[in-house]
């Protein structure tokens, strides 16, 4: 069992004891601990339990790359599943639950899976569940859903706040390690702007642990040194609880910075996101031990040599009172060292190698430790806890040779250097076959804009796993970097004999055995599942990874990356290298959610556009309509009234009386210069040249592939100014399309446009009483003689100067005043106050909508939909025939575009007069190759009409104009099918009488 | 997440500052054309993997369309520059084949 | 920690003027109606609470008092006459806020892409780009005061978000030069 011994712990604070609970237990720790120092300082060895066996799972590692301990962490909406309790800081008060296992973590039902996992290999749920069918939904599919996932998903909102920063430095180095703090003094000496950010919240890494010596100091004294040189350089920027989280194009790095995880009551916000650009990248991010594959390897108690060496030197914690040592290198004699050194008892190193020699293997012998060679592991014995080895020769098949009771295994299988960031963008590997990792390539170097190597591996991570190499490497690499020559600080280790490949243990394992050694841990994925995969024909890895599960856990394969690759490159009979890797991809360890989203929540989730009107309508209680990133009202209810009631009312008041509808966010585009009516003339299908000063005419644009994109009405404002408006969500997107053509194409005409959209507030007094309104606010010369349809003036109303249109979108007679934005709340407030004789009534998008509609006037978007050219909605009339070009011109001239089977607009009458269904088809005789009905044409808009008092639509139909008073069947969801007769698309005063007058 | 140096405004822009328009020095082929022609320039891109020339706006910053040469593979910049031209600058073609001795431009 | 404050400005006036920067008749014009030189490429030139901001290759931004508006569009018209031009009022169409403290560049490395360090972006230069998810121009004034000029629609929007990373205090990464 795990302990508290009574002294140690280089990072342990004593004098500040913590309370935390887990489970509900209460339990006590120390300032610097992490979850996982506390638990097994308490003697909680268990911690949770696999994701598909439910096997009991205790801690393995003490770092980042730790695959079991995931917790749920805090309570209520502070409550986050999935936290591995290595990487977090203890605090007072913490609050931890075990994941993934009902009732208990003692007592688990789904263990059950543990005993069916003879069943249960690679693959099984692919070939388990596709037959029978009907068994899918209502048997495998709950099953699984119950089954999937791990922790607990909060069901509040989370409290917390978080925040990205976009920061530009000209070196950036990840890993706070004594390669990273050297290669950042270098490079802060050099007068460089650097950042060095580290992962946890101390400086350098392992050497303190493995007791180094550097500069003639303890390596802990040379880390302390170093970081308050850097610290006094106004250039160099310090993080921990920083980690590298992905590398990018053009030395984009995210960083993940833990602001106050360990102290959760500290102010502001709780993770920032760094959005990096350097000039150049640093790694100096290490490597990761790895575990041996021997059968019972994943029972609590079995962990990594370098973390049993952690959580005694760093936290004063004993990983058990009888530690069994196996290894096949020499850093795991570093363990044995430790823990004798800590007073506790180690009862055999096992040494799978024949015939180790070493300074640390001498060590070992002269304490009086047992070193068994050519020997290893042949099983770990124990449920909930280990409780003994069997130790076998290592190239036999397992038999035992003895038994060794012991509650702790400290395994080595070497290490590997973390090249996830090295991978992200495009840094290729090498396989070092003497030492067995993949090592960064450096001939093959993710380059940056200039097409040179942008990011830098050195020291441990290049491959250099001793500390004196580590420095040199890193000193040459900071050289290359730098242009001047650095010196490395001076390391003294000691001297490492060569380490020999271990796969399996013992190498003539057989299947009972295999079946019970862990590749990868948090998933269940044995030896024997990456066996049978191979067997069953999958040869590339990223195949076998997708099989198996292998490495697709929360930790990504850290742990069991290398060793699954090894397994299964032994199952095909290939090298490692030619098997390769699976992609790295970021972030390396999870990110919050929140930190992605930062500030983009809530109120500022995203941009809302509001018009000058917006507060009146929302006083108003406006129920409102989603236009782009703006808010428009759809419609404005009174107490107790439906939406529909609104609609009609609003409709009706202003067909009878007056309205009012604010229309400032259609698009307002200047247009001025010698050439902008020859521009005017192809950025519009009609002839917009010849327009007269003072008038205004509906135009229509086309893409260059002939498609409809925008309409609106332009007027002329002078000589050389024309005036384009455009629908609502068209504003930018149309004068991108100007500029882009100007800039990009006819970039000799003499053109300017500018998008005055905002620059105006624009309000569409609408009704046989608008002229009345505007005439009580002062308006002159606005009678049917002098002011004509389509005409535009400018003058003065209620004081404030306006420009007038005379134009109409609903069919009444409609002057659209535009004024100022800032004044627009006054002329707003003013027209409310002289139409008040007249009932005027604010009406919104809807009532506009279906206005529209009865009048037959299309609407970009509803009967648009990228695929419409004019000539299929009956706008042939605003295609002028007299251009030799305008853009789209040439593309309507292709032979689909003239085709006369082309759907064309109609207006549609449902006998019954019901609301056709939104986007209803025409069904059309027989059915299609796939059995679907043959279609002849569809609804593209379609409402109750309260001026007519029946459902009205338009439709594009085959042959439509041509099929009048034809009736056709639409089809509904689910239900019986509509009829409908094919009539005019104009529904209300087809002559015009209305707002000619 | 690329960056490209705008050459109306000279910032450095990043690429969400920027909107990408997609190949360019296209030539624009009106109604006069035969079908052919018009198929080539709305339809077909070389798509090239390596050197490819390419139009992306400022969107964000001066609003501007501006062009830029990189490699579709590494994504190393050769250069950017006006969109008022037919043809990409001598001393890009030079940058490129100094970089990628034996290149040639498709088209 | 250095306090940054956020404040919206009163309306100014402003005029977008477009045309060939290089004619020394603009150039003139512009001095005439607001006071300001001309400014180099990316910078803001400014003389008392008027200003010319370089907006583009061939746009500028000029700020002047609201009333000064119409006389100063009649007088760059009667200037620029036989020279293709475009000059019109953009005062409703945008708004101005300033940032004033120490701190002010930490505040706006949380929401713009753009290097806002001592180095890349000294007092008098301009940068056109995006704040959070809408487009915005910022410009140095002083060590310690920005403005920031953003479409109208979304005041509230930039309002809260320049006020949420300023509450959130400071990241400590951008330090006055020494």
């Amino acid at each position: 069992m795990s302990t508290r011994l009574a002294t140690g712990g280089r990072l342990l604070d004593r004098r500040r004891p913590m309370d935390f609970t887990f489970n509900g237990k209460r339990l006590r720790g120390y300032a610097g601990d992490t979850l996982a120092s506390a638990l097994l300082g308490q003697g909680q060895v268990l911690v949770g339990r696999s994701f598909k066996y439910h096997r009991p799972r205790g801690l393995v590692a003490s770092g980042a790359e730790e695959p079991n301990a995931l917790v749920n962490l805090g309570r209520g909406a502070r409550l986050e599943p999935n936290q591995r309790a290595t990487t977090t800081e203890l605090f007072d008060g913490l609050t931890a639950t075990s994941q993934n296992h009902w009732p208990s973590l003692e007592f688990d039902v789904g263990a059950v899976n543990a005993r069916l996992s003879r069943f249960l290999p690679a693959g099984f749920y692919y070939k388990m569940f596709i037959h029978p069918r009907p068994l899918w939904k209502y048997v495998y599919e709950p099953f699984i859903r119950h089954s999937a996932g791990l922790g607990k998903a909060p069901t509040e909102a989370d409290p917390d706040t978080y925040e990205q920063f976009h920061a530009h430095v000209g070196l950036l180095i990840v890993g706070g390690g004594i390669s990273g703090l050297q290669a950042a003094l270098a490079a802060g000496q050099a007068g460089k702007h650097v950042m060095l950010v580290e992962q946890t919240a101390h400086w350098g890494g392992r050497a303190p642990v493995d007791g180094v010596t550097i500069d003639g100091m303890p390596a802990d004294d040379w880390v302390k040194n170093t970081v308050e040189a850097l610290e006094n350089m106004p250039n160099v920027v310090l993080r921990t609880r920083a980690m590298g989280a992905g590398v990018y194009d053009h030395g984009f790095v995210t960083v993940y910075e833990r602001l106050t995880d360990h102290a959760p009551e500290a102010e502001g916000p709780r993770h920032r996101l760094w959005h990096i650009r350097a000039g150049h990248v640093v790694l100096a991010s290490g490597a990761i031990e790895r575990p041996l594959s021997f059968a019972g390897n994943d029972i609590p108690g079995v962990m990594l040599a370098s973390a049993v060496r952690d959580y005694v030197e760093n936290w004063g914690v004993s990983c058990g009172d009888r530690t069994v040592v196996v290894t096949n290198n020499d850093d795991a004699y570093r363990t044995a060292l430790a823990l004798r050194h800590a007073g506790l008892e180690v009862v055999a190193i096992v040494d799978a190698r024949t015939t180790p020699d070493g300074p640390l293997l001498r060590e070992a012998r002269d304490l009086g430790i047992r070193v068994l060679t050519g020997k290893g592991i042949g099983a770990a014995k124990g449920g909930k806890s280990l409780e003994s080895v069997t130790i076998c020769a290592q190239a036999g098949e397992g038999a035992p040779l003895e038994e060794i009771a012991c509650d702790c295994v400290a395994m080595s299988g070497g290490w590997s250097p973390v090249v996830h960031l090295w991978s992200h963008t495009g840094g290729k590997l090498t396989w070092d076959a003497e030492r067995c990792f993949f090592r960064p390539d450096p001939t093959r170097a993710p380059t940056g804009a200039d097409g040179q190597p942008s990011v830098t591996i050195a020291g441990t991570a290049n491959g250099h796993l001793r500390s004196a190499e580590a420095l040199c490497d890193t000193a040459e690499a900071m050289t290359a970097i730098l242009g001047s020559d650095i010196q490395a600080a001076e390391a003294q280790d000691a001297d490492e004999g060569p380490l020999v490949p271990v796969w399996l243990m013992p190498q003539g394992a057989g299947l009972p055995l295999r079946q019970k050694m862990w590749l990868d841990y948090q998933n269940d994925v044995k030896v024997s599942d990456v066996q049978l995969a191979a067997r069953e024909g999958y040869e590339s890895v990223e195949h076998t990874k997708r099989y198996t599960t292998l490495g697709m856990a929360t930790d990504q394969g850290k742990l069991s990356n290398i060793n699954g690759l090894a397994t299964l490159s032994q199952a095909l009979g290939k090298d490692i290298p030619k098997v390769g890797t699976t992609t790295f991809r970021p972030p390396y360890t999870p990110i919050s959610m929140g930190s992605i989203a930062a500030e983009a929540r809530g109120e500022i989730f995203q941009p809302l556009r509001k018009t000058p009107l917006h507060d009146w309508h929302a006083d108003r209680g406006a129920y409102w309509e989603p236009v782009g990133h703006w808010r428009r009202p759809y419609c404005f209810p009174r107490d107790g009234e439906s939406h529909a009631d609104a609609v009609a009312r609003e409709i009706n008041a202003t067909r009878q009386g007056v309205g009012l509808l604010d229309t400032s966010t259609l698009g307002k585009i200047v247009v001025k210069g010698p050439d902008a009516g020859r521009f005017m003339d192809l950025l519009y299908t009609n002839m917009m040249s010849t327009l007269p000063v003072g008038r205004c005419r509906y135009g229509l644009m086309c893409s260059e592939n002939g498609f409809l994109m925008d309409d609106g009405v332009v007027a002329r404002l002078d000589d050389d100014t024309w005036l384009c408006h455009t629908t609502t969500g068209g504003a930018d997107r149309i004068h991108a399309h100007m500029e882009d053509w100007l800039q990009c194409e006819w970039w000799d005409f003499k053109v300017f446009t500018a998008n005055l959209t905002e620059q105006y507030a624009q309000i569409a007094v609408v009704g046989p009483k608008a002229r009345e309104v505007l005439e009580k606010l002062g308006g002159t010369g606005l009678s049917a003689e002098e002011f004509k349809f389509m005409d535009w003036r400018e003058t003065t109303l209620a004081d404030i100067p306006a420009r007038i249109f005379r134009i109409s979108f609903s069919g009444e007679l409609s002057f659209e005043v535009a004024v100022p934005a800032g004044r627009g709340r006054a002329l707003w407030d003013a027209l409310l106050e002289a139409g008040a004789a007249f009932g005027i009534t604010p009406y919104g998008t809807e009532a506009l909508h279906v206005m529209r509609a009865e009048k037959g006037f299309i609407m970009i978007g509803d009967e648009t939909d990228g695929t419409i050219i004019p000539q299929d909605l009956g706008l042939g009339w605003a295609i002028s025939k007299k251009k030799d070009d305008y853009i789209g011109k040439r593309a309507q001239m292709r032979s689909h575009m003239a085709d006369p089977d082309r759907w064309q607009l109609v207006g549609l009458e449902t006998l019954d007069g019901s609301v056709l269904p939104d986007g209803s088809y025409a069904i059309a005789k027989g059915k299609t190759a796939n059995g679907q009905r043959n279609t002849q044409g569809r609804v593209t808009s379609t409402y109750h009409s309260p001026t007519i008092g029946r459902g009205i639509a338009m439709g594009l139909v085959l042959h439509g104009p041509d099929r009048m008073d034809e009736v056709l069947e639409f089809n509904t969801v689910d239900g019986p099918t509509v009829k409908a007769r094919i009539v005019s698309p104009v529904f209300y005063d087809p002559e015009g009488a209305k707002q000619n007058v | 997440m690329l960056t490209f140096e705008c050459p109306y405004c000279g910032v450095q822009a990043d690429e969400t500052e920027l909107s990408p328009g997609g190949e360019a020095h296209l030539t624009r082929h009106g109604p006069e054309s035969s079908d052919e022609a018009f198929e080539g320039y709305l339809f077909l891109r070389e798509n090239p993997r390596g050197v490819h020339f390419e139009r992306w706006r400022h969107s964000f910053g001066c609003g501007k369309w501006f062009l830029a040469a990189r490699c579709t593979m590494t994504l190393e910049v050769f250069g950017t520059y006006a969109a008022q031209t037919t043809e990409p600058p001598q001393d890009i073609l030079d940058k490129i084949t100094g970089r990628r001795p034996g290149w040639r431009r498709l088209g | 920690m250095s306090e940054v404050t956020i404040r919206k400005q009163a309306p100014r006036g402003m005029i977008t003027l477009r045309g060939d920067l290089s004619v020394p008749a603009l150039g003139a014009a512009c001095a005439e109606v607001n006071g300001c030189d001309l400014p180099a490429r990316g910078q803001a030139a400014h003389a008392g609470e008027a200003a010319t901001l370089w907006m583009s290759s061939d746009e500028l931004l000029l700020l002047l008092p609201q009333a000064d508006v119409p006389d100063a569009l009649t007088r760059i018209g009667a200037a620029l006459a036989g020279s293709h031009h475009l000059a019109v009022d953009v005062s409703d169409a945008r708004t101005l806020f300033s940032i004033e403290g120490a701190g002010l560049r930490d505040v706006l490395g949380k929401l713009t892409p753009a290097d806002v360090s001592a180095a890349a972006w000294p007092p008098g230069a301009l940068r056109r780009t995006r704040l959070a998810q809408v487009a915005a121009a910022i410009w140095l004034r002083t060590e310690t005061e920005a403005q920031l000029i953003c479409f109208r629609s979304v005041t509230d929007y930039v309002e809260a978000l320049l006020h949420t990373a300023a509450k959130a205090g400071q990241v400590g990464f951008h330090r006055p030069l020494r």
